[in-house]
């Protein structure tokens, strides 16, 4: 049985998404992560909400990053450890497909789930409602992005014993200016200027790496496989 | 036409070349830098608003602009050694990644010292500060990712796949100063008026940048023999090359 390359993409989504049904502790440990932090936050800090409302963008978006980042580390080892990898390499679709499906399914399963929690947080921190639509947007565009370049580290650490410290020191240099425009455009949603400017931006980097990533990703699988 | 290109990519070429070089590009770095310092030191007029505490300036700028050169010759490399296999290639990135690290290290430390005095702090979370600082972590994270492999093969070809990646973060470094409103001072010398600077403080200072370039060639010839003889002391050429 033969499929089409738009078949195969779609197949291994499917796959992806229902072996990370099957192992839910792996999809909520990233998000109880994510609510931990930012409740240390307010603990640590003991601040009143209005002044909260300030440093919340920022202690939203650093705590998105970081668990999403300690998602990142089973995008491929699972399927590199049981050999399923190599198997879905020599299958005669190209590797960059493969990891651009795997990317997809990863992001759907962990950076949409972020989303999801966020206005739950996003009220903890007392930002406002009006800011939410923002939020949730930034968030999702920054999430894909970071996916996209997380599969890159990813890739690149596979085989490596401590290969999840490295894949953070890859990353992150990388993700900061998602940070950065991130966290302005909900703290400008917050304040209620323009935010278009900062969106425009996450955007633009969401296409970039949509587009170039996957080719980077497989490259960095073709060598770290061997 | 392309016959000097493939000899670059014969080892012992390369170790030849670099240490035919090293001795000349020794000498005109030391010119370089020697007339850059005296004159910058001592004969350059104080700059009217911010006194003696300018000459900073002949360390900073070359540094900082060294630094993202080090970088895209690293890239640069890289990318050649991937794309056309030449050994060679991953040896001029690996022999360039620490000393652009330290290019990187010298310009934050010494525009730190030069903010203390000028902007009244060490640091302020400004674009090119921290633009100059991610280079400095993507250094960091192409060498460690490099020696992280237990196969020096391996991770020559990770480390190098990184280099290309990361060259993103290099027109992000130079803009930084035009795009966003920046403490930093903007664009200075290369301007499309000329340079808004009088001569007895512009040559030095050009003179300096040119001293770090060379030098810069020069600890590359040494560090890229290096990495030639460790790559290769399983071959011929090398016991001959010691030997001798």
């Amino acid at each position: 049985m033969t499929v089409s390359a738009w078949q195969a993409f779609w197949l291994i989504v499917q796959r992806e998404m229902r072996l990370s049904f099957r192992r839910p502790e792996q999809l909520l440990q990233p998000l109880v992560f994510f609510l931990i932090v930012t409740t240390l936050f307010p603990l640590g800090l003991s601040l009143q909400l209005s002044l909260l409302r300030d440093i919340a963008p920022g202690v939203l978006w650093v705590a998105a990053l970081l668990s999403a980042l300690l998602s990142l580390d089973f995008l491929f080892k699972s399927d590199a450890d049981d050999g399923t990898l190599e198997q879905l390499a020599l299958s005669g679709h190209g590797l960059t497909l493969i990891v651009a499906a795997k990317t997809l399914a990863h992001w759907l399963v962990t950076g949409l789930a972020l989303v999801v929690v966020s206005p739950i947080v996003g009220t903890a921190l007392g930002i406002p409602i009006e800011a939410f639509a923002t939020m949730l947007l930034s968030l999702a565009l920054g999430t894909l992005t970071l996916s996209w370049l997380g599969a890159i580290g990813a890739g690149l650490t596979i085989g490596l014993r401590r290969g999840n410290v490295l894949l953070s020191l890859i990353v992150l240099p990388l993700a900061t200016p998602l940070l950065i425009f991130g966290a302005a455009a909900t703290e400008r949603a917050v304040s209620g200027t323009s935010v278009a400017g900062a969106l425009y931006f996450l955007a633009a980097l969401c296409v970039f790496t949509c587009t170039l990533a996957p080719f980077a990703a497989a490259a960095a699988l073709r060598i770290t496989m061997e | 036409m392309w016959t000097w290109f493939y000899k670059l990519a014969s080892p012992p070429y390369v170790f030849g070349v670099a240490a035919s070089f090293r001795p000349w590009l020794f000498g005109a770095a030391a010119l370089a830098i020697g007339y850059g310092l005296i004159a910058g030191l001592g004969f350059a007029p104080p700059d009217y608003q911010q006194g003696d505490a300018f000459r900073i300036i002949y360390v900073h700028v070359p540094a900082a602009i060294m630094s993202v050169t080090v970088y895209t010759v690293m890239a640069a490399a890289s990318a050649v050694a991937l794309i056309w296999r030449i050994k060679v290639g991953h040896a001029v990135a690996a022999a360039s990644a620490p000393i652009g690290a330290s290019l990187t290290l010298l310009a934050l430390v010494t525009g730190s010292l030069w903010g203390k005095p000028m902007w009244g702090t060490y640091w302020a979370w400004d674009p090119r500060l921290t633009s100059e600082l991610i280079l400095l972590f993507l250094y960091v994270g192409v060498m460690s990712l490099r020696s992280a492999f237990e196969d020096p093969a391996q991770g020559d070809r990770a480390a190098a796949l990184l280099a290309v990646v990361g060259v993103v973060n290099v027109p992000i470094v130079h803009f930084s100063v035009v795009w966003w409103n920046s403490l930093h001072q903007g664009a200075t010398i290369v301007t499309l008026e000329g340079p808004k600077m009088p001569g007895s403080m512009l040559w030095p200072l050009l003179s300096m940048w040119l001293g770090f370039m060379l030098f810069y060639g020069a600890v590359l010839c040494i560090r890229v023999q290096g990495e030639v003889l460790n790559r290769e002391r399983q071959s011929a050429w090398v016991r001959e090359a010691i030997k001798s």
